[in-house]
């Protein structure tokens, strides 16, 4: 971390904080749902980006990957993000609840009510405040917990004796613990935060629809980082082989996520029953460009620049495609969130970029903070070799 | 070019083989004369394919009427089957496309069977539809031919359609595939043979193959462009196969989840039958150096993992079916899981979700006769599982009193049994004239990942 300027970045992490913050605070003096809304949905952009970073770490533990662990410090890094998205999503839900969610309204659910709604009526065993609130706690304390001790355990390993694996045996376990619980959270925390806005609807890929999602953006910052790192010298292990497998994930992981975006799509546009298909057609109705253009950078623009071998290992092209397909998978929530909320009334200002700089502030100052407290480089760990001289 | 591997990783290849043992060791199974099981095994997988002849000659010349199908359910063991098939025949291209990608070394040695089976697999699935045609000699026109018919055209909005398409590209390309990766194999073998006929037939077969760089420069460049092509049809053809059901609107059948599920059920399916057929095949052809417990214990890794994705499925399904509010969904689940198929339901429920978590315990996992056992009982469970969504969802209708059972007539039973006579007459037949290991492929991880090379680090 010596050749990175730690105070340029967290000067220009709090000045994007403080005008997200002046932006929020004009936001709730003009339209508060729409604030509430638009905080929903960029903090979930950057908490996705935290908890599939967390899942990444995981991942390499149970695969036992070798390729992956020079760069294993920054997924650890981006995953401590989790606790500030978490508490921050805390508190946009429950201080939000009645602009973002629908069904948080209790006439709905009174027979007698001129606002009763049957469908959502049935659905209160599982919409309820109280359950709701209860998994929320759940969720977040299992990833937390989790995560927190893998990424202890894996700080503490470089200072315990080379060739001592105990360390390593036991993230082992923890990230098969971890994955098995993120299998199940994932989907039910996208049901929950997400899917719940458009109450009536419903899908049973959301879930994993939505896992994609946030695993190519985290995919994508992953590579942004480690290529800002390593172009200030900062990763001198990772070499073109780590750059081009890093590239060989987002450009398959951009087409996984469209696999299931068209299987959501084409199954409900076939059968066009119309509970399931008023979804999509409010969609293109209101948002056809965005949608379209969405669509074209998560998939056309990832599959023909990413196609060559050369590309996958070029610095310039991954930073200038990983840039736009960030903005591809935040355009990508929005459309998840806010005609929901705001019907065909959403727009994009002030309220909706505004907030995004302020999570995207707070994001890169925790991560690059905590980064700058442990070692880049791995120094115990069984593959470390082979990573180090990885060549693919 | 060196490849650093750690020595924390445990051996590929155990008891000390060199290259020439590995050679020795693949040949022998198509040099040698094959041992009583094979005869055995052999005879009985040929009586269920002359069983299979006799079904299928009988469906063709009385029609389907043969079947047990009624007007509610008019799809039922056919389909279950042919899905059931194209799912076992997923495993191969997962291994040489996708484990290619990921660098898993552990495929080497089970790359060449794994690909035989799908191939046979794919082959046995294809005669579903084919003989549900009723008239299987004009099956041609599946394809878009022209014709001197009018309007006489394919339906391209179908996905039936577009299964014709997946299916026989997925089947072309694993052709290709394990073919060329047979090539250089049968040229050794060429080589060794003693016998002018055998050096005769593996000449034809090795089209020529010299060993000289420029052969190998080439093979693998097509090996690298069809393993391109092959990582979409793994997960295509499953997707197609299930558009199928989820295009329509039917309850039980239209779903979202279904196209990644099916992929992942294919998948799990397709490992549980590569580990029924190499626990055997490992065993029988002495092939414990090169089929390692690690290398079966990396495939329950696997199953586990694959197992536990369509378990998500399933319980996602059943929730959303609750959550979804509609009344039709609910009931269909309800019927699947308490009406008269109950038993249908909850055996899936157990041999696929149940069974697979005992792989958790590395006792369980490292274990050969559990390992068997379980993959039983998932091949038996994959069945169910298709079975439970084809004939429940449509047993019962919107109307109560069209609601039907499906009793299977003999021909349905002997259709079915019959075609695991003729896969196992198949992979037979392969295990004994075939190199059943990829040993020239295998052969570049003996310096990295052999038993004596790596405690040499």
């Amino acid at each position: 971390m010596n050749t990175i300027d730690l105070k340029k970045i967290k000067t220009i992490s709090i000045i994007l904080a403080a005008i997200g913050m002046v932006s929020i605070i004009i936001g709730f003096l003009t339209d508060v749902q729409r604030e509430w809304a638009s905080l929903l949905f960029n903090n979930f952009f950057f908490f996705a980006i935290a908890l599939a970073a967390a899942f990444f770490v995981a991942v390499q533990y149970v695969s036992n990957s070798g390729w992956s662990i020079v760069i294993q410090r920054v997924p650890e890094a981006i995953g401590t993000y989790l606790p500030v998205a978490l508490v921050l999503m805390a508190i946009i839900i429950l201080g939000g609840m009645h602009s973002i969610y629908h069904w948080s309204h209790h006439d709905l659910y009174d027979p007698n009510s001129e606002h009763y709604d049957p469908i959502i009526a049935g659905k209160q065993a599982f919409l309820n405040l109280p359950f709701f609130i209860i998994r929320m706690v759940v969720y977040m304390a299992g990833w937390l917990g989790l995560f927190y001790l893998i990424r202890k355990n894996s700080i503490a390993a470089d200072f315990a004796p080379l060739g001592d694996n105990t360390l390593y045996k036991k993230n082992f376990r923890l990230s098969a613990i971890f994955i098995v619980f993120f299998a199940v959270t994932s989907s039910a925390s996208s049901w929950d935060w997400l899917m719940s806005i458009d109450t009536h609807w419903f899908s049973t890929l959301f879930g994993w629809y939505i896992f994609s999602g946030m695993f190519v953006s985290s995919l994508v910052v992953i590579t942004l980082t480690v290529l800002y790192l390593k172009s200030k010298g900062a990763l001198p292990s990772v070499n073109d082989s780590h750059i081009h497998d890093l590239g060989k994930f987002v450009f398959a992981f951009s087409i996984f996520w469209t696999y299931l975006w068209v299987s959501q799509f084409l199954l409900y546009w076939y059968a066009n029953i119309p509970e399931e298909i008023t979804y999509y057609q409010e969609r293109f109705q209101n948002f056809k460009t965005p949608l379209l253009i969405m669509l074209a950078i998560n998939f056309v623009m990832p599959v023909l620049i990413l196609m060559t071998r050369a590309a996958k290992q070029n610095a310039k092209i991954l930073m200038i495609l990983g840039a736009i397909l960030l903005i591809g998978h935040w355009v990508d929530l929005y459309l998840l969130v806010m005609p929901g909320i705001m019907g065909n009334e959403a727009s994009v200002g002030i309220h909706e970029i505004g907030s995004f700089f302020f999570f995207a502030g707070a994001f890169l100052f925790v991560v690059f903070n905590n980064m700058s407290k442990v070692s880049l480089e791995i120094k115990n760990h069984p593959y470390i070799e082979e990573s180090v001289h990885h060549h693919s | 070019m060196h490849i650093q591997e750690s020595s924390y990783r445990e051996p590929l290849i155990i008891g000390r083989k060199d290259y020439k043992q590995i050679t020795d060791d693949v040949c022998k199974g198509v040099e040698g004369k094959p041992n009583k099981y094979w005869y055995i095994a052999f005879t009985i997988s040929f009586l269920g394919l002359l069983w299979y002849i006799g079904c299928v000659s009988y469906t063709i010349g009385r029609g389907i009427g043969t079947w047990g199908l009624n007007r509610t359910v008019d799809w039922a063991w056919d389909i279950t089957n042919f899905v059931w098939w194209v799912g076992i025949g997923h495993a191969g291209t997962l291994i040489s496309a996708i484990l290619l990608l990921f660098r898993q070394k552990w495929r080497l040695s089970i790359n060449r069977s794994a690909e035989a089976m799908t191939i046979f697999a794919v082959i046995c699935a294809a005669m579903f539809p084919i003989i549900h045609m009723g008239r299987p000699w004009l099956f041609l026109w599946v394809f878009p031919l022209p014709n001197q018919f009018g309007s006489l055209w394919v339906n391209f909005n179908s996905p039936l359609l577009w299964d014709v398409f997946a299916i026989s590209t997925y089947f072309t390309v694993s052709l290709v595939f394990w073919y060329v990766g047979l090539i250089p194999d049968f040229a050794t073998i060429r080589d060794r043979a003693i016998t002018p006929m055998r050096k005769k037939i593996y000449r034809a077969l090795s089209f020529g193959w010299s060993g000289k760089a420029k052969d190998w420069a080439r093979f693998e460049e097509v090996s690298l462009v069809l393993a391109g092509l092959a990582t979409p049809l793994v997960l295509s053809v499953h997707t197609i196969v299930s558009m199928d059901f989820a295009t329509s609107v039917i309850p039980g059948w239209h779903t979202t989840i279904f196209p990644p599920y099916f992929v992942a059920g294919a998948i799990f399916s397709g490992f549980a039958m590569v580990l029924t057929l190499l626990i055997i095949m490992r065993k029988v052809m002495s092939l414990e150096s090169y089929i390692t417990i690690k290398h079966i214990e990396y495939m329950n890794i696997i199953i586990i993992v694959t197992g536990s994705i369509v378990g998500v499925a399933y319980l996602t399904e059943l929730f959303i079916s609750w959550y979804s509010g509609v009344e039709y969904e609910q009931y269909a689940f309800i019927n699947r899981a308490t009406g008269p198929y109950w038993w249908a339901y909850w055996s899936m429920m157990t041999c696929n979700v149940v069974t697979p978590q005992l792989f958790w315990f590395r006792g369980i996992r490292t274990n050969l006769t559990a390992t068997f056992i379980i993959s039983i009982f998932v091949n038996i469970g994959m069945w169910f599982e298709r079975f439970v969504i084809i004939v429940t969802s449509i047993h019962r209708d919107y109307l109560p009193a069209n609601w039907s059972m499906f009793h299977p007539t003999f021909v349905d039973i002997g259709i079915y049994v019959g075609s695991i006579g003729l896969f196992f007459t198949c992979f037979l037949l392969f295990a004994r004239f075939f190199p059943v290991i990829a040993q020239s492929e295998l052969k570049t991880i003996v310096k990295s990942s052999a038993d004596h090379h790596k405690s040499n680090h």
